[in-house]
């Protein structure tokens, strides 16, 4: 049967999540709403008894002591109490998801009715979830109608229907309603032919409506391989004729994506730059990046400490003669364009399998996660398909906080970047580090092969059109006819429930090869697997799916969320199955691996897909992109000297950059598994900012991990170059402040650039290429100078967004983090300030490098003189400062960033509590004095500055460790609590009470 | 003498079960186990083999039916192969054998939706009180200060002064009564053991922060009239070290952390009573 239960709030019980609701509908919407009650609505499709159903509602479903429930009948409309006099509202809005969305309530409503019936739930049966929303006010329809796609669901992936309350009361309530995906058990799986035989125009269009993503030229090649007549007689034997299949045609459109294959860091490129010097360079990944590993790993000779780099799922270097760690960054930007809560939250929980699936498999240890925003209070128009940046805001930070929270992981350590240009495609970089024993099963727990005969085993979710086109979309701009298939729900408990199992059959090394399915699905990862040892036979119609009516290559490309894939041996496949269904994990063998050389897919007994592994991995070649350097030459900023700064230090320190993110990093789990040594939030008053986070992976020892990154795209509107030095500086400045080794630490590349090809719609594509290649240059130059190998990264090429019209770029951005090691988690220094009468020293020199800071912008400028790293001088200094927090002598450090020294020395005394007296005319300063201003000395930004206090009694021993770089005393802590900055003139320029300062920079985002 | 053992149960979405073991370990019980919640159903661990039981924090079933509402249905409903018998008997027969359940966070949620608090009249399956969304409708990880009930039977505050500081991580704490009798019930039995108070652990606090989720009467934690059966919803595995505490850089503090003693209770009442 089709029944409705409902389950409502007694009424006297606070509804919060109705109330946070009400206050959203009136900050965005600006419509007079006094009340919005809601009721949780489960709709039963299934073969169940009125009486089972009743046990549901009154056990599972609902709450005694909170809620009421009913069945069949609107809760709406049932009076709970005497002084009711329902109904008590407007409109009645009901919000569920559209057919095929992972539904994770109604999978666990599902369950319980299961567990409550002892019988499962057959074929077609399923409970489906949605929520109904009381709203109250005087408003018009179209008002609800505005609220409903406006605030209450994404009509991507969400359905609504609104009924005033007459309607309701008429009608008895919305009827009951099951979104079933509904192309029918019946429905016969197609394999369509494609002819290529064709015209280019002709082969273009089919690339285009196909979402395949592919060039002509890739096209051409593909058009070509099947014309060979070797091609053609070997295909005939296994019945298939000369024209690609769609299965083939869409794997080789996965395997060839730029998010698959990095089309353009392998590229050959033209390089131009600003004196007309030109060269060749073939490919950027292999020239800097793996190239910058190559050369530190040398350097490091004995001390090298990585163990896996650039092949696997993420990152592996050493922890201890016992462990290892892994580390992988990841972005998800084009889906959470489209849902914010559901891209981010894949985002995570997608990251999350990249080191799970790393090796022989990592237990996980910490998340971290960048967001780069619009401004969250942006009150122009925007162009169509393009979501407010408050909602954009607003569903990210849920989505991670639900991905991560349920996950069990903690997220130790973030940032989030605003400029108005990430409106076009918001950045959601999430990151996850894990932990593998060095040895597992007698080999390296980082090494893992496969044998031919070795069976393909999937584990986790099941398959859905979810997630289709993922790989391919991703790799185009964001336009008004993106893939609503692309956009997904994850489901962080199957996910854990599985995590769960493998690590136990990981231990029992009842598997030998571990990866994730993810962009691409099975198509990429049992491609990549097949790759290993040479070759694959997957029958396809084995794959459990979510519903019937999937076609083959949809079930071979489906990006649905959850899943592993395996290699298990024959012998071992009775204990691994029947251990996977004790844990209630699926588990399915899908066919077993070669050595034929060919990527052979069959659905049932017909061969669907025939294509040699070393055409898909290697049938490629390089796209030859061109790229032109020009300087650009911003307006010269003309700033006036002012008597007193204190109000532009407020200012600076309310801007969204650098105002405090407390309100979001308090809805992250950050202290989960019990290894918190540095939170994100450290102080008197645990609200002041870390520089980086410190965690304790194994609670029986004092070894540290320690995490951090840097981040600046203002700087690219300058130069990319030293926009990316910047970057790796700030991460390594921030590690190093806590406490970080310098001889055990390794770096994570994610570049987020807008399209830099040159074509119709791109046509300054030769300088953003450029800008990437000078990024990648200098990311090989400041890796060497800080030993710093590179051990894992991710780039996303297309963050653009177009619409025919409206072209948005983002600014090239680099995210660099960092992972390393603390040798005694004790030893770790935080940023407060701590006792009256300590030092305060500045290490580092200050220069007139205004350019590219918050302080020009918030004058309107971005300027020219941006920062640039000396970091060979850094480097020694980074590392006597390390020798200082050995010894103890260090009380606090904070890094010197966005916002400069007046903003380090604010945040480090409001969070300690104590006051600063400070005089700028002692700062080391750099070059040309006559650039040399207050302005400049308070907030100019230039790079590997800390600020430093110390005991008194350990000054001589600090300094005498300190001899030979760039530091100076600034000034002393005070028990006043007051920020005194005295400027070059003698005169005091800031003043401020300490409250003043901190109310500054907690109030602009502290209500979000 | 016999060993003094304590497990802690996980699966479906547990979270915290490596530092609710590690603070087991230290706090001196003989022998720690990990159970995967399929090895109880199976049969192959059973609950009577322990002392105490540790329900830990997690998000049990992503917490999609209320906070712990799926888990509380499969435990009162689920067989344990082989035997015949519901899972929840062998609870049942845990409690009654005078042994230890501390729930955590989602275990507390969990104890509370199965009936197991404030269990009046010997009643551990009868529900009289819920835990819900914090009144600021967000999930919140921050520290608060917990004033202790003197005057409680709970076994596992003995000696631990007048108060203690650790970790909330939820967005369901919200502690709420069905009925004011019920609420009056817990008060004069002093079964209400943790309160969320002030810095100095004066008086109840009723405002967000100090209160992180408008609980009624301040109630962060809640035994059973025999004392040996709690729950709380701050976190007292997360401080077991002083490494732990989010000041640890500027203040001088003991070793230990303030959530050991609820253990090292525990440890020392299984060893006096239980083997």
């Amino acid at each position: 049967m089709l029944e409705r239960v409902e389950t409502a709030l007694k009424n006297d019980i606070r509804d919060a999540r109705g109330e946070r609701l009400r206050r959203e509908i009136e900050h965005f919407l600006h419509l007079p709403v006094s009340r919005v009650r809601t009721i949780d609505v489960y709709t039963v499709d299934a073969d169940i008894s009125h009486d089972e159903l009743e046990k549901g509602a009154s056990g599972p479903f609902s709450d005694p002591v909170i809620q009421r429930w009913s069945i069949g009948e609107p809760a709406a409309l049932i009076c709970a109490g005497s002084d009711c006099s329902c109904p008590d509202f407007d409109f009645a809005v009901e919000v569920g998801f559209r057919p095929g969305v992972t539904d994770n309530v109604g999978r666990t409503a599902r369950e319980a009715l299961e567990y409550l019936t002892g019988r499962r739930f057959c074929g077609g049966e399923g409970v489906y979830y949605s929520v109904q929303y009381l709203i109250k006010g005087d408003i018009a329809f179209a008002d609800v109608e505005r609220i409903a796609t406006g605030l209450l669901c994404n009509t991507l992936i969400q359905r609504y229907s609104i009924l005033t309350s007459s309607a309701f009361a008429e009608r008895r309530g919305f009827p009951p309603f099951a979104p079933k995906v509904v192309s029918g058990a019946h429905h016969a799986a197609k394999v369509r032919e494609i002819d290529l035989d064709v015209p280019d125009d002709e082969l273009l269009r089919i690339s285009r409506e196909g979402v395949l993503a592919l060039s002509l030229e890739e096209m051409k090649i593909i058009q070509a391989y099947f014309r060979d007549p070797g091609v053609i007689s070997e295909r005939g034997r296994y019945g298939l004729g000369p024209k690609p299949t769609d299965v083939e045609l869409e794997c080789l459109a996965q395997t060839w994506s730029e998010h698959c294959k990095h089309k353009i860091f392998s590229a050959t490129v033209q390089y131009e730059d600003e004196n007309g010097k030109r060269e060749e360079i073939r490919s950027l990944f292999r020239s800097f990046i793996q190239r910058a590993t190559r050369d530190v790993r040398e350097k490091l000779g004995e001390r090298d400490f990585c163990l896996s780099v650039f092949k696997d799922n993420a990152g592996v270097i050493k922890f201890n003669d016992r462990y290892s760690l892994v580390f992988k960054v990841e972005t998800h930007n084009s889906p959470s364009a489209l849902d914010p809560y559901g891209g981010a939250l894949t985002g995570i929980v997608g990251v999350n399998r990249d080191p799970f699936g790393t090796g022989q498999g990592a237990k996980l240890i910490f998340n971290t996660d960048v967001f780069c925003f619009a401004d969250p209070f942006y009150s122009g128009s925007l162009p169509s398909r393009l979501l407010h940046p408050r909602r954009i805001y607003e569903g990210v930070v849920e989505g991670v906080e639900h991905g991560g929270n349920k996950s069990g992981i903690p997220t130790i350590n973030g940032s989030i970047v605003f400029d108005e240009r990430f409106c076009g495609k918001p950045l959601v970089f999430c990151g996850t580090a894990g932990i593998m024993p060095a040895e597992l099963n007698g080999r390296p727990g980082h090494e893992k092969s496969i044998m031919p005969g070795d069976l393909i085993v999937m584990t986790g979710g099941r398959i859905g059109k979810d997630g289709i086109h993922g790989a391919t979309f991703s790799s185009e701009e964001l336009n008004e006819n993106s893939p609503v298939t692309a956009v997904q729900i994850g489901d962080p408990i199957t996910q854990k429930r599985m995590f769960d199992f493998l690590i136990r059959a990981r231990d029992r090394g009842l598997y030998r090869f571990i990866t994730d399915n993810g962009a691409g699905g099975l198509s990429s990862s049992i491609g990549e697997m097949a790759g290993e040892c040479g070759g694959c036979r997957i029958d396809i119609s084995k794959a459990p799916l979510k519903y019937p009516g999937l076609d083959p290559w949809e079930i071979l490309i489906s990006e649905a969320q959850e899943r592993m894939s395996l290699a298990v041996p024959p012998e071992n496949i009775d204990e691994f199955l029947s251990m996977a269904e004790r844990f209630g994990v699926e588990a399915t063998v899908l066919g077993h691996f070669t050595d034929s050389g060919m990527f052979h897919v069959m659905y049932g007994e017909r061969t669907v897909a025939l294509l040699p592994i070393s055409f898909m991995h290697e049938g490629l070649p390089p796209m030859r992109i061109p790229a032109k350097w020009e300087i650009t030459r911003h307006d010269e900023p003309v700033i006036e000297s002012l008597e007193d700064y204190t109000k532009e230090l407020a200012a600076l320190l309310g801007s969204l950059n650098i105002c405090s993110k407390e309100s979001v990093v308090r809805r992250y789990d950050h202290e989960v598994q019990g290894g918190s040594v540095v939170k994100p939030f450290t102080g008197a008053a645990n609200d002041g900012p870390s520089d980086a986070a410190v965690v304790r992976p194994l609670l029986d020892s004092f070894e540290g991990v320690v995490t951090a990154h840097g981040i600046s795209p203002r700087y690219s509107d300058i130069d990319t170059w030293h926009m990316t030095t910047n970057a790796v500086d700030e991460a390594m400045r921030n590690y190093v402040a806590v406490g970080g080794s310098l001889d055990l630490v390794a770096g994570l590349d994610n570049f987020c650039w807008c399209d830099p090809v040159v074509s119709a719609k791109t046509p300054d594509g030769a300088f953003k290429m450029a800008q990437l290649v000078r990024s990648n240059k200098a990311l090989y130059e400041i890796c060497l100078a800080y030993n710093l190998p590179l051990i894992s990264g991710k780039d996303s090429m297309k963050n653009d967004f177009y619409d025919g019209e409206t072209k948005i770029s983002i600014p090239p951005t680099l995210l660099f983090s960092v992972i390393g090691k603390i040798d005694d988690a004790r030893k770790a220094v935080t940023m407060d300030v701590k006792l009256p009468g300590d030092i305060v020293y500045i290490l580092g020199e200050t220069a007139d490098e205004l350019g590219g800071s918050e302080y020009l912008a918030l004058h309107g400028y971005v300027g020219n003189s941006v920062p640039k790293v000396d970091a060979e001088s850094a480097y020694r200094r980074y590392r006597a400062y390390g020798r200082c927090v050995s010894a103890a002598l260090v009380a606090s450090c904070h890094d010197l960033s966005d916002g400069g020294f007046a903003v380090a020395a604010a945040e480090s005394a409001f969070a300690g509590g104590y006051g600063m007296k400070l005089d700028i005319s002692a700062l080391p300063w750099k070059g040309d004095y006559d650039g040399r201003s207050d302005a400049a000395l308070l907030f100019s930004e230039s790079a590997s500055r800390h600020l430093v206090t110390i005991h008194p009694e350990n000054r001589s021993e600090f300094e005498a460790a300190m001899k030979g770089s760039a530091f100076a005393v600034a000034g002393v802590v005070t028990e006043e609590t007051e920020l005194v900055i005295t400027g070059l003139s003698g005169r005091v320029i800031v003043r401020s009470s300490l409250t003043e300062l901190k109310r500054a920079w907690q109030r602009t985002l502290g209500d979000l | 003498m016999g060993k003094t053992r304590a497990i802690v149960i996980t699966g479906n979405g547990t979270n915290c079960e490596m530092e609710a073991a590690h603070a087991c370990r230290l706090s001196g019980f003989d022998d720690t186990v990990i159970a995967h919640i399929s090895d109880i159903l199976s049969g192959d661990t059973t609950l009577d083999d322990f002392h105490f039981l540790n329900l830990t924090g997690g998000f049990l079933d992503g917490d999609d039916l209320g906070s712990a509402k799926a888990q509380a249905n499969r435990l009162k409903n689920a067989d344990v192969s082989e035997t015949g018998e519901k899972l929840v008997e062998q609870f049942l027969r845990f409690i009654k054998g005078g042994k230890l359940i501390m729930g955590v966070c989602n275990g507390f949620q969990l104890m509370v939706k199965m009936g197991m608090l404030p269990a009046f009249e010997g009643n551990y399956l009868q529900q009289r009180v819920t835990l819900t969304h914090n009144d600021c409708g967000r999930f919140q990880d921050r520290w608060v200060y917990l004033m202790i009930d003197p005057d409680s039977p709970c076994i596992y505050t003995k000696g631990s002064g007048k108060g203690i500081y650790l970790p909330v991580r939820h967005g369901e704490g919200k502690f709420i009564c069905d009925t004011s009798e019920t609420l009056l019930g817990i008060e004069s039995e002093h079964l209400s053991v943790f309160k969320y108070t002030d810095g100095e652990y004066s008086s109840p606090a009723t405002d967000f922060p100090e209160n992180p989720n408008g609980s009624e009467n301040s109630i962060a934690g809640l035994c059973d009239p025999t004392g040996r059966v709690l729950g709380l919803m701050p976190h007292p595995e997360a401080f077991v070290h002083y490494t732990q505490h989010p000041r640890w850089t500027r203040e001088r503090l003991p070793a230990e952390g303030d959530g050991l003693i609820l253990y090292r209770n525990a440890a020392i009442y299984a060893r006096e009573n239980l083997v």
